[in-house]
This record gives C-alpha cells, structure tokens and sequence, in this order.
C-alpha cells in the first residue's frame, strides 16, 4: 500500500497535477529555455535536481525549527533564503567536484533560484501534509513532470519554427497558443492514475 | 524633475511600458489568477501593495546594500512584504487566503517586483521609486482583470460570481480552465502585437528568460543566442537611469 501510494504521487506529479501545463508554475524557463532541445533537457534536469535538494532541506526545516517554535510565519521568508543559497552552494559544489556537470546545468542553476515552482513545491508538500519521503517523491514527480513538458514542448516548438504564421501572431503568441494545446492533452490523464493503480 | 515627468513614471506602467502585456513580465500569476475576477483583483492589490512598499524600502536602502548582494537583500525585502500582506489576507479575509493559495506566497518570486526594484528602484528616489511601483502594480492589476474578465465571461457566463443573463446560456468551460489560460493570454499578446506600443516588441517575438531579473545573475549565458536583446535590455536600463 506504501509503495503504492508513493508511486501515485509520483505518477500525479508527472502528468495530473503537472506544475507548467496545469498549475502554471514555472512558465519563464518553460517558455524562454524550450527552443532548443538540450536546452529543454539541460534546464528540466537542473529544476528536477534542486526541486529534490531544496524539499530535502526545507520539509526538516518546517518540521524541526518553525513548527517546534511557532515561527509558521516565517515560512516564507526562510523557504526563498534556503532555496538561494542553496542554488548557490549547489553551484560551488559542482564547480569544484563535477566540473563536467557544471558545465552542463551550471548556466541554468542561477535562473532557478527565482523559479516559482522551486518554491511552490515545497511550499505544497507542507500544505499537503506529506511526510518526508512522500515530500521526496512528490518533488521528484513535479521536477519529471517538468522535464517532460519541457521535452515535448520542445519539440513543438521545432514544429512552429518552420510554419509561416501571421506577423502579429509571430513569437510569443504561437507559442502561448501551442501551449494551450499541449495543455488540453495533458488533461487525458486525469482519472488513468486513480484507475491503473485501483486507489 | 517637473510634474510632468512624476506623472509619465506613474502612467508608463498602466499602458506603454504594461508589465504584463509590453514586457512580459510575471506570467505565471496572470495564467493562474485570471479564471476568475475576484481572484485576479486580490491577486493585483495584494502584488500591487507588495510592489509598492517594495520599492520605497529598497530605495531607501540603495545606498546602503552593497551591489555584490544585492538580490539577495532584495529577497529579503521583499519576501518580508509578502509575510506581512498574507497574514493581514489570513486574518481579514480568509475566504480569499484559502483561494489563492500557495500563489500568494509565491509573490515573492514574481519577476515584476524583484524586475522593478533591480530596473528602478536601485537607481532612482524614494517618491519615483513609490510611483513606479504603484504605476507598474495597476498595470498588472489592468492586465490581470483584462484577462479574468474574457476568461470568465465567455468560460463561466458570470461576471464576478454574479450570472449574466444571456452568456450562461453560451459558455465555453475550457476558457476557465488551465488550457484557456495560455490560449486567452496568446490571443491578447497578439493583439498588443497589432495595435500596441512598439517598445518590447522585439522581446514579445523572442521570448526568453531576458525578462527575467536573475537573468543578470546568470550572464544570460543560457540565452545567449539572443544576444541583440541583451542589448535591448542594456538600452532601456540606460532610459530608467535617464529619468
């Protein structure tokens, strides 16, 4: 039952409750990093990574030192502070030991400390009242779920780059237009996860 | 500094320089708070409040924060604004508190405001600093009810919870739902593309993570294949200063 339940966030956060195409987090490197693929990729794999640093470090800070000492208040304040300096420890960590994968991810870690959906999601596993594991797998969901859209919303964009469309609509609204598409089909999955797994 | 020119930094934000619709700035709010008009009313005032007194303290403060750090401050500043507007929403109004959500918290990574207080109000006084803020917030407030108010009329046949005779017959229910988010706001950037104001048009073509404020943080090197738009940017950076 566990394993289950785990599997179903994970699998909610992947494709019902995606942050870009169904809550509409995330939407600046969604729509500013998928012109190119390994971009989208590059990007998708930085916000999956930090989105599971972060929620491993703020669901115990939550837990252990606001609630504890009734500073809920603060939650905020402490939640943006930790992800930034986080991002920023993060990027010192690769830089000096991965140098490879810095040069990979390290271009986008800076654009995510003010990625809303870093922040959401930890936010939303507290509100959720997740216990730490479910706050990991749900954040691992999220961050896949990102990945995805990012993926697919990539190759459409290859798709409109070709199409001659009219000079107003050039741009930004295409691709607002195609997102809105993209967006419809995701709704296909509402209810399979319920079914497949039987909850 | 004339009167004039008060007025033009309050009045750009509202149309010329439109965050929303001209710069592109705060999406993800105008996408997520604009299926219906209350929520982007309360989304608009409670940005706008934050906005403005944002603005004033940081330039208050801007020449004390040392330049090296100085998103972070900012952070600090405006995050302390947020506490301050949700506890006030959770003591007053609870009904729209528990509707808006985790996306009142998430004010505090709005691009507009930190964009705001890194483009003008590092650079420029205390009162234009208010003014910009408080041009800038009704702007998005403008945009955001634009949105809400086709959203909800054509999606939901309603106009702030209250049913218009003829439209409830006629609804389009997607309009209110997440994929009418992204359409409506397309089909009014285009719009603006028609028949608005010429600044930003570059950018509203080639989206990217330019309007972004940590943009500056990352050396646009993740977007580096515009690089005519770090120009751009560069340019209306010199125009603020100017004013």
């Amino acid at each position: 039952m566990e394993i289950k339940y785990l599997l179903y966030i994970l699998l909610t956060g992947i494709f019902v409750n995606n942050y870009v195409l169904q809550k509409f987090l995330g939407i600046c490197p969604f729509l500013g990093v998928s012109k190119k693929l390994n971009q989208a990729v590059g990007m998708g794999v930085a916000v999956t990574f930090v989105m599971m640093c972060a929620t491993a470090v703020t669901w115990p800070i939550q837990t252990f030192v606001l609630e504890p000492y009734g500073l809920g208040y603060l939650q905020t304040i402490a939640f943006i502070l930790v992800i930034a300096a986080l991002v920023q420890f993060v990027e010192i960590v690769l830089k000096r030991f991965i140098p490879a994968l810095h040069k990979s991810l390290g271009v986008y870690l800076p654009l995510i400390t003010t990625n809303c959906a870093v922040l959401g999601v930890a936010i939303n596993n507290i509100t959720d009242g997740f216990n730490f594991v479910e706050s990991m797998f749900s954040s691992l969901g999220v961050g896949l779920g990102f990945l995805l859209a990012m993926i697919l919303f990539a190759g459409v964009r290859s798709r409109i780059e070709n199409c001659p469309a009219p000079k107003a609509v050039q741009g930004l609204p295409v691709t607002l237009i195609a997102a809105a598409i993209v967006s419809l089909a995701f709704f296909g999955f509402s209810g399979v996860i319920e079914n497949l797994l039987g909850i | 500094m004339t009167s004039n020119k008060k007025l033009w930094i309050f009045l750009k934000g509202l149309i010329a320089e439109n965050p929303v619709l001209v710069l592109v700035l705060g999406t993800c709010p105008t996408l997520a708070q604009t299926g219906s008009v209350i929520a982007a009313l309360s989304m608009g005032i409670a940005a706008t409040a934050v906005l403005v007194c944002s603005n004033v303290v940081i330039s208050a403060l801007r020449k004390i924060i040392p330049d090296t750090v100085r998103i972070p401050c900012y952070i600090v500043v405006i995050a302390g604004f947020v506490t301050v507007v949700q506890l006030l929403m959770q003591a007053y109004l609870p009904d729209l508190y528990d509707m808006m959500g985790v996306y009142l918290a998430l004010i505090v990574v709005n691009c507009i405001i930190l964009g705001r207080a890194e483009m003008f109000a590092r650079k420029n006084n205390i009162i234009d600093s208010a003014l910009d803020g408080l041009g800038m917030g009704v702007g998005f407030l403008i945009a955001l009810l634009a949105m809400a108010v086709i959203r909800e009329v054509l999606g939901a046949g309603t106009f702030a919870g209250i049913e218009i005779p003829f439209m409830a017959d006629y609804k389009i229910p997607i309009l209110t739902m997440a994929p009418g988010g992204f359409l409506v706001f397309g089909i009014l950037i285009a719009v603006v593309n028609k028949i608005g104001p010429k600044k930003g048009e570059e950018k509203r073509k080639n989206f990217s993570c330019e309007g972004c404020p940590s943009a500056t943080l990352c050396g646009k090197v993740s977007c580096a294949e515009n690089t005519e738009l770090v120009v751009n940017v560069k340019e209306e950076e010199v125009e603020d200063n100017g004013n």
